[in-house]
């Protein structure tokens, strides 16, 4: 049978692409899920370690992050929900930023008013995209910070 | 290969979803959910769909008992629910249900009462159409799985 990297190899997808780059390093890109609805932390883990071979972690509001970040943890993505209780996506990624870390930080939100992503983009967030995160939105992500150091 | 019966089940079930599509009921995010779904988690739709069946039930239950408060004015709570059923349905591409949650919403930031009371009976009925659809294919997934021989864990 192929193996997956010459399967990769052979390949012109850009989650091939992605696979082939996480194969020939040491250690997985790490993600970080934040968002208060169960469903979405269900598919969007599922999504990122079955198609991309994303190692992802999920907490479920902005706080959670900040604390698990302030207590040593690294993620090379972080993908942010804006409305959560306790601390909202917005908040939680001004902390983030104030803290110096330094992962790169997708704003995910209902609206597509533009409100939420200057606010997020403001804040200091990489991007924001209305929900659905779907596998071309995390396709986006990786071709642009494809050389960020994991 | 499949024996008759699978293959026949096989085709109702594409027909069932082309149908959804067609209607606007589901969008392509259904079919990157489906994606999702291989030998290790054979039945990862439906406990997603049925996560999101037992919350919306929820959250219809939280936005009706607002909106039958006598003296309601807490349109804040409101857009709050709203925002969870959204997110939640875009994420299963649960596209009518998601359309009137954007309706809504824009009712509850007029502070419109009316206008929200209709589009939580339409909510209402756009939900139980959406469920009783997503049963009808998931039964049909079961009898073809049962039809190919193949033993998947029942869902409920």
């Amino acid at each position: 049978m192929e193996s997956k990297k010459q399967w990769n190899e052979g390949a012109n997808s850009s989650i091939s692409m992605v696979n082939y780059m996480i194969d020939d390093k040491e250690t997985k890109i790490s993600a970080l899920i934040v968002d208060d609805d169960a469903i979405i932390r269900k598919i969007h883990k599922t999504m990122l370690e079955r198609l991309f071979n994303i190692e992802a972690k999920t907490v479920r509001d902005g706080k959670e992050a900040v604390d698990l970040c302030r207590s040593g943890e690294n993620f090379d993505i972080i993908f942010m929900d804006k409305e959560m209780p306790i601390m909202d996506g917005h908040e939680a990624t001004k902390h983030l930023r104030a803290m110096g870390v330094k992962s790169i930080i997708v704003g995910i939100t209902t609206r597509a008013d533009g409100k939420d992503k200057e606010e997020f983009l403001a804040s200091g967030s990489n991007h924001c995209f209305e929900k659905p995160l779907d596998q071309a939105k995390v396709e986006k992500v990786l071709q642009e910070h494809g050389n960020f150091s994991i | 290969m499949l024996g008759l019966g699978a293959d026949l089940l096989w085709a109702d079930m594409n027909r069932l979803l082309a149908f959804l599509f067609h209607q606007g009921v589901l969008d392509e995010q259904f079919l990157q959910l489906q994606q999702l779904q291989d030998e290790t988690s054979p039945n990862f739709v439906s406990e997603v769909v049925n996560i999101y069946f037992h919350e919306s039930e929820k959250l219809l239950r939280n936005l009706r008992a607002l909106l039958m408060e006598k003296e309601f004015s807490d349109y804040k709570k409101m857009g709050i629910h709203l925002n969870q059923f959204m997110g939640s349905s875009s994420s299963i591409g649960a596209k009518r249900v998601r359309n009137v949650c954007v309706a809504f919403r824009a009712a509850t930031e007029q502070n419109n009462r009316a206008g929200c009371l209709r589009a939580l009976e339409m909510l209402e009925h756009e939900y139980c159409y959406l469920k009783n659809k997503l049963h009808e294919l998931f039964q049909i997934e079961q009898q073809r799985a049962l039809a190919a021989g193949v033993r998947y864990p029942v869902q409920n």
